[in-house]
């Protein structure tokens, strides 16, 4: 909380506009046939969606300490770990 | 002789209040870390009992103990209640709660009532598995692999799962709870650099519980609903990937053997420096190797499906992987070995333990590596080589590790000195009785003995027949700290408050300590392991004690 | 690192919602928030092992995956969506209220997050039922029989790899539904401490976590509603 003081409820409820316009651009791209790239698009659009909530809402970016950005950076991480190195296999089975 | 503090009268955490429901519905992590001690010997006899039937049957070649599904329940048994509800919480839930907030100079852990609730999350979680064991059991292997857990067997694979599944949200809260206690609750004056190496060991196990056990949590979820909804997520026949069960199962399981070995790291590095009166050699690099073992430890995991059928490329990554990870380990005992060299030797029993660490980790170790190799895997998966891997690691590295901890710290927990003589007997019997269960299974594996099996051709009998004889060894060589201990509550000398003359602020305080560990909240000025300046004869810091007097 | 905090002489002078064990609030207030993060991670991994399963069988199975999802009713899925993340609004300003002692706002956006929480279930709980009507529910009386693939006329969906779909649905989607059940309870448990007065601009910890809580089942649905029902909605 060390915005600029009248700031705060400015700030969440263009956050909340933006959240709401992001749900609409989602549903909208998930429309148009973008091929392969509508995955990306999607994830891209909820991630950008769920940074704002992280940020904004849950505070990350007002936090004076580092240490709440290195534990949601490490999770995310191990997360993606998870998800490549299970792909590594899946994703080369065709070749052998 | 080095004085006796006078003891009797004074209030310590044991004697503060008297009746079950002070322990039972203590906050103060000491006496949460002996209902822990009491909880997990309780399931070390269980998981033993289930060890020796399985090594009686294992005495002849032929299965004339017991039918072939006991047999499969009797190790699956073993292997559920050793890792779930002894190794796993052993370390970190009876010396880590004790003296994590001791050794950074804390009252408490950060969240009192949360260990405590952990503490009953794993009581639920072993009475759960205990009538899973009465009423059945499990016979998949503790690492219970679909399709067979989830469609074919018809033992108790959901209540299993739910234990284990309950068991697991315990682990996670006291990582929690040790993670926030070391960044939040540091006395005055105890940097990141000053924290004894047990510190950094249980901080880097911490990790690993929080970030792993939910993913096993996950996959048992999967395996119930799939088993009570006959769905097809690992089902072959439905379309599922029996593979994805293992991915996810060892995506925590492998992380959980670093949870086993890190914290009994920890423990050694206290002992070597205090038996050889000097500074850990290398201090930064076995810190932050705890936290590399941590990382890639994560890495990892489908090296334990290497002819399960992942794809060659894959198998290839994880093998390169498992031999980097390797790496921090190694560090460690170059370490060690550089902290012995040149130093003031004692080889109280505590010693005695952490030296059995460096050489039975060490052959443990390399083995591992032996097993990261595509080519050698392909030869001694599934045969007793692996068997006696991971029993190197886990008993001669891990328990070794929870033994000589248990000696060094036990006046500090207790008020009392054990036995010197007998423990130092004790730690001898453990160490022939380990050589000879498992080396043998080392043989036995490469000339190809398949594990889980309970009949075996006449010409492997002599190696089994040592290695039962092995483990009869070895259990005495357990029973006997335990009966010592015991005796030493009631008729041991009263220990000093620094019997050791060991370096940090747990050795500060009395033995007993009070329920708030400190008289006053210790402001710290003194890097770790200051043993040059506890041994100069110019200190005369009011706690100095001679040279190690506990006899 | 914790600042230093001064030896603190307990008993007299300090709010009384400060625990023995601390010695500052200051030092309370960090834990439980760093307490409450670590928490979260567990969640992110703990969800995260579905999303595992979810990416391999979305790949493997992608034709039944498009079929299925098609199935789902994007209009609820969207509102719920917008729900949501008008209740991370009222949560935050609840916790604004709760450090700027507005009374009357910060119980308002307690009990409206608490409705929007049920709205959230009610609208699951009509999919559920949908999903019920149409055989939907992985288990014996799955059918998924003669469902084009989008795009492949003529092409019919293996039911076999559409329930397991079906199932990833019903378990993530269940899973964070009583996830959302228990953060309701908090809130519940918030709004009585509230009434009571329990929540100051010194001491509103307990608000502030359960916000944490709340906006993290709010971006687990994030990314839920577009892998499940925004697989494959071109015409």
């Amino acid at each position: 909380m060390s915005e600029h003081s009248s700031s705060p409820l400015k700030t969440y409820v263009t956050i909340w506009l933006t959240l709401l316009a992001g749900t609409a651009l989602t549903v909208y791209a998930a429309t148009v046939d973008l091929g392969n790239f509508n995955a990306a698009v999607a994830l891209t659009i909820a991630s950008c969606k769920a940074l704002l909530v992280a940020l904004f809402f849950m505070h990350i970016r007002g936090a004076s300490e580092r240490l709440i950005k290195l534990v949601v950076i490490t999770t995310v991480f191990f997360l993606l770990i998870l998800l490549a190195l299970s792909m590594a296999d899946y994703g080369t089975r065709a070749w052998s | 002789m080095a004085t006796q503090n006078p003891q009797p009268e004074r209030v310590n955490y044991l004697n503060k209040e008297y009746g079950v429901g002070s322990w039972l519905l203590t906050t103060d992590h000491k006496r949460i870390a002996l209902l822990y001690l009491l909880s997990i010997t309780f399931f070390f006899f269980i998981g033993g009992f289930f060890a020796l039937l399985i090594r009686l049957e294992l005495l002849t070649p032929a299965g004339d103990l017991v039918q072939a599904d006991t047999y499969n329940k009797l190790f699956t048994m073993h292997g559920m209640v050793m890792i779930f509800f002894f190794l796993i919480p052993s370390i970190p839930a009876v010396l880590g709660n004790f003296l994590v907030p001791m050794m950074i100079g804390a009252k408490d852990l950060a969240f009192p009532r949360i260990n405590l609730l952990s503490w009953y999350l794993y009581i639920i979680g072993g009475v759960m598995m205990l009538h899973c064991m009465l009423t059945g059991g499990v016979d998949t292997g503790w690492t219970f692999y679909t399709p067979f857990s989830t469609a074919y067997t018809n033992t108790k694979i959901v209540e299993a799962g739910l234990a284990i599944f309950v068991a697991g949200f315990s682990s996670i809260l006291t990582g929690l709870n040790f993670v926030v206690t070391i960044h939040r609750m540091r006395a005055p004056g105890m940097t990141w650099s000053r924290l004894p190496l047990f510190i950094w060991a249980h901080y880097a196990t911490s990790i690993i519980q929080i970030l792993g056990t939910p993913v096993v949590a996950i996959t048992i979820v999967l395996v119930a609903v799939e088993r009570t909804l006959h769905l097809g997520i690992f089902d072959p026949k439905l379309g599922g990937d029996p593979l994805l069960f293992q991915h996810l199962f060892w995506f925590y399981s492998h992380p959980a053997v670093y949870i086993m070995i890190l914290p009994s790291m920890g423990i050694v590095s206290e002992i070597i420096a205090c038996f050889s009166r000097k500074r850990i050699f290398g201090y930064s690099f076995v810190a932050l190797s705890s936290i590399a073992i941590a990382v890639f430890g994560f890495l990892v995991w489908a090296h334990h499906m290497f002819v399960a059928g992942i794809s060659v490329y894959a198998a290839l990554i994880f093998s390169l992987l498992s031999y980097a990870v390797a790496v921090p380990s190694a560090v460690k005992v170059f370490n060690w070995t550089a902290t012995l060299y040149k130093g003031s030797i004692h080889y109280d029993a505590p010693m005695l333990y952490a030296f059995g660490f460096l050489g039975l980790f060490t052959m443990g170790g390399l083995t591992g590596l032996f097993l990261a190799a595509l080519g050698i895997n392909v030869h001694v998966t599934d045969t007793y080589f692996v068997v006696a891997h991971f029993h190197y690691i886990m008993v001669g590295g891990a328990v070794m590790g929870y033994l000589g901890g248990m000696h060094f710290w036990w006046p500090k927990i207790s008020g009392k000195l054990y036995p010197e003589g007998w423990a130092r007997l004790a730690a001898l019997i453990v160490f022939i009785g380990f050589n000879l269960t498992f080396f043998p299974q080392f043989i036995l594996g490469y000339v190809g003995m398949p594990r889980r099996y309970y009949q075996y051709p006449p010409e492997f009998q002599v190696l089994n027949v040592l290695s039962t004889a092995g483990a009869t060894v070895l259990g005495v060589g357990y029973l006997l700290p335990m009966i010592y201990f015991l005796w030493s509550m009631r008729y041991g000398k009263p220990a000093p408050d620094n019997p050791w003359n060991a370096a940090g602020l747990e050795w500060k305080t009395a033995s007993p300590p009070p329920t708030f560990n400190f008289d006053e909240e210790p402001v710290v000025t003194w890097e770790a392991y200051n043993y040059e300046e506890l041994d100069s004869p110019h200190n005369d810091a009011p706690h100095k004690q001679e040279v190690p007097v506990a006899r | 690192m914790p600042d230093s905090q001064t030896v603190a002489v307990s008993g007299e002078g300090h709010n009384p919602a400060l625990l023995h064990h601390f010695a500052t609030e200051e030092q309370q207030r960090n834990s439980a928030s760093l307490g409450m993060w670590i928490f979260l991670a567990t969640e992110v991994m703990f969800f995260g092992g579905l999303f595992c399963a979810y990416l391999i069988y979305r790949l493997k199975y992608f034709a039944e995956f498009s079929a299925a999802s098609k199935t789902l009713a994007l209009s609820l899925g969207a509102t719920n969506t917008a729900v949501l993340i008008c209740s991370s609004l009222t949560v935050v300003l609840a916790v604004y209220a709760a450090q700027h002692a507005k009374r009357s706002m910060l119980l308002g956006n307690l009990i409206l997050t608490i409705i929007l929480g049920f709205v959230f279930l009610g609208i699951k709980a009509v999919e559920y039922n949908e999903k019920f009507e149409k055989h939907h529910v992985p288990g014996p009386s799955f059918q998924f029989n003669e469902v084009n693939v989008p795009g492949h006329p003529g092409q019919y969906a293996n039911p076999s790899h559409a329930q397991i779909f079906f199932a990833l649905y019903f378990v993530m989607t269940g899973l964070h539904a009583l996830h959302m059940i228990i953060g309701i309870g908090i809130f519940v448990w918030l709004l009585t401490a509230a009434w009571k007065g329990r929540f100051t601009p010194e001491y509103n910890t307990p608000v502030e976590m359960g916000g944490l809580y709340w906006h993290f089942v709010d971006i687990i649905w994030i990314y839920l509603f577009p892998l499940l029902y925004l697989i494959d909605r071109h015409p």
